[in-house]
């Protein structure tokens, strides 16, 4: 594959054009907002959290195909995990994306076994200007996450 | 065609591959790239002549003042104006802040507006709003018609004794549209309100001479039009630069000075405070020498030919809008165009695979996007170096585009 094609894989594609979870939360959601001002992709977030447990999620955004692909395979994974799972997930895909050091959490040889959709996005590497992308909806739960324990 | 392509061999940088293919630079309304004789000026000056400037009697001190001055007689005879008009600043940027604070502090009261249109860079955006907050004024928007050239109808609605400012651009960098410079110009002086031109996208593509555009005050920047980045120029007319105070004290720009207070050295060096951009300001003065040589007549031939072409070429790919007006008459070479749901980031890193720069984004004039209702475009911007074949490239890579996002 070469690098646009795997970047610009099918199911990042499906992601882009279906994003899972749109909308809006009725009532008191935890809210945050990412943007990124030198780009203007912007990626909205409501979260349920009850016993320390997201509950239900919704998104909205606004971007390219990396960092809204990237926000919905983040809502396909939130609802019903801990804050303290979601954290866990957040590094890790940090990791995986080459923004934090590590040993890298994927298993080559079951391609989609540890992080499912989002393993799609390593090909995001090779474009590091696009790496700030699909980080986006991940640095909005983490401050979403952070206003849990306020 | 206007052929200039004899001129590509001057400019360095057209040499260099990227990403295995030859670089298409398509972005010169972000900056443009620099020939040699500007890059060659700029190493002379910090290899022979290197000194501060209007100080110290020796040699060299006077050499590097001829120099610097030298180039502002140059950047102001390029405009039709006179040398002690033009002041040197940081760029366009700059020089609308220095308008709006040396200008603006001193003359705006509550309740004043200040006209601009919606098409505006945000460096003839928030400067106003800044100036606002203190003095309370206000800005009020002239729209856009529906080929996205300024709306004047409604000028009657808005023009009224408050306005005290009216700023706007010579040329949108998002659609490429002519600013209305006669009418606007006109509105101003018929409310006593000051005009003030961002030429940023004007200066550098078209002749331009104050003389002729009627305006108070006109701000550019070198590294649009060849120069280097770090200066530009603000062109007032003299009774408006006196009228201004500055906006930077320190050296340079002082007559005396005493312990609690100081004169002003004459316009324009009174807003020149501290060491100026000297090796830059030079490089400037050989930009314009460079652009004078070729011909702004010749220039502004060229892209309105390229500009013609590139538009043509687009409207053959399905799904593709091209945002700005398409009479090449009403417009310069910028080129903003979305193609379907394809991102204009995606299509930028896309293109750059096959080693054709555009720009996509916002382009800081986010209250345009925001009334065209879209995030963002992409865009293809031309100078005098482009050639239609690197617009065939562009448009083959679009196709590329098209492929990889599944569109039919």
């Amino acid at each position: 594959m070469t690098g646009l094609d795997e970047l610009y894989r099918e199911v990042i594609l499906d992601h882009y054009r279906n994003p899972r979870r749109q909308g809006k939360l009725q009532g008191d959601p935890i809210h945050a907002e990412g943007s990124n001002p030198s780009c203007g992709d912007e990626f909205f977030l409501d979260l349920f959290v009850e016993d320390n447990v997201v509950t239900d999620a919704a998104m909205r955004g606004l971007g390219c195909s990396i960092s809204q692909a990237s926000g919905s395979m983040m809502m396909d994974m939130i609802v019903g995990k801990s804050v303290e799972e979601l954290r866990e997930l957040i590094q890790k895909f940090k990791v995986m994306m080459s923004i934090s050091e590590g040993d890298s959490p994927i298993d080559e040889d079951r391609p989609g076994s540890v992080l499912g959709d989002l393993e799609a996005l390593q090909g995001v590497r090779k474009f590091p200007v696009r790496i700030k992308c699909a980080d986006l909806a991940w640095a909005t739960l983490s401050e979403a996450l952070d206003q849990t324990t306020s | 065609m206007t052929d200039l392509r004899a001129l590509r061999s001057d400019f360095p940088i057209l040499d260099r591959e990227i990403n295995g293919h030859p670089l298409i630079y398509l972005d010169s309304a972000a900056t443009t790239q620099k020939p040699d004789s500007v890059l060659d000026a700029m190493d002379e000056y910090y290899r022979l002549y290197n000194a501060n400037v209007h100080r110290g009697a020796h040699t060299l001190a006077t050499e590097a003042t001829e120099l610097y001055e030298g180039s502002r007689s140059k950047v102001a005879r390029f405009i039709g104006a006179e040398p002690d008009q033009l002041v040197f600043t940081r760029g366009t940027t700059t020089a609308i802040n220095y308008i709006a604070y040396g200008w603006g502090l001193n003359h705006l009261k509550e309740g004043d507006k200040i006209l601009v249109t919606i098409m505006e860079h945000h460096a003839n955006l928030v400067p106003w709003q800044l100036i606002s907050r203190y003095t309370g004024a206000e800005l009020v928007y002239l729209e856009l018609n529906d080929d996205l050239t300024v709306d004047t109808s409604t000028l009657d609605q808005v023009l009224t004794d408050d306005v005290a400012i009216v700023a706007f651009s010579g040329m949108s960098n998002v659609t490429g549209a002519l600013g209305p410079i006669d009418v606007l110009a006109e509105a101003a002086r018929s409310v006593g309100a000051i005009s003030v031109l961002d030429g940023a996208q004007l200066v550098p593509h078209t002749p331009v001479d104050v003389a002729d555009l009627g305006v108070d005050f006109l701000a550019f920047s070198a590294h649009k039009m060849l120069g280097p980045t770090g200066i530009g120029a603000l062109w007032g007319k003299p009774e408006r630069l006196e009228e201004m105070e500055p906006t930077e004290g320190g050296g340079e720009m002082i007559n005396t000075v005493e312990r609690n207070e100081s004169t002003w050295a004459p316009v324009p060096h009174k807003f020149e405070a501290g060491t100026p951009p000297i090796a830059e300001a030079i490089g400037f003065g050989a930009a314009v020498d460079y652009l004078d040589a070729v011909g702004m007549d010749t220039i502004a031939a060229h892209e309105r030919e390229i500009t013609a072409y590139t538009l043509d070429r687009l409207s053959e790919i399905p799904d593709l809008t091209i945002y700005g007006p398409r009479d090449v008459t009403l417009r310069g070479s910028a080129v903003s165009f979305e193609l379907g749901d394809v991102h204009p980031h995606d299509i930028a890193t896309i293109l750059d695979q096959d080693g054709i720069a555009v720009r996509a984004g916002h382009h800081c004039a986010r209250p345009l996007m925001k009334y065209l209702k879209i995030p963002a475009t992409a865009r293809a911007s031309f100078y005098l170096y482009n050639v239609p074949e690197e617009v065939d490239a562009l448009v083959e890579s679009l196709y590329k585009a098209r492929k990889l996002f599944g569109l039919t």
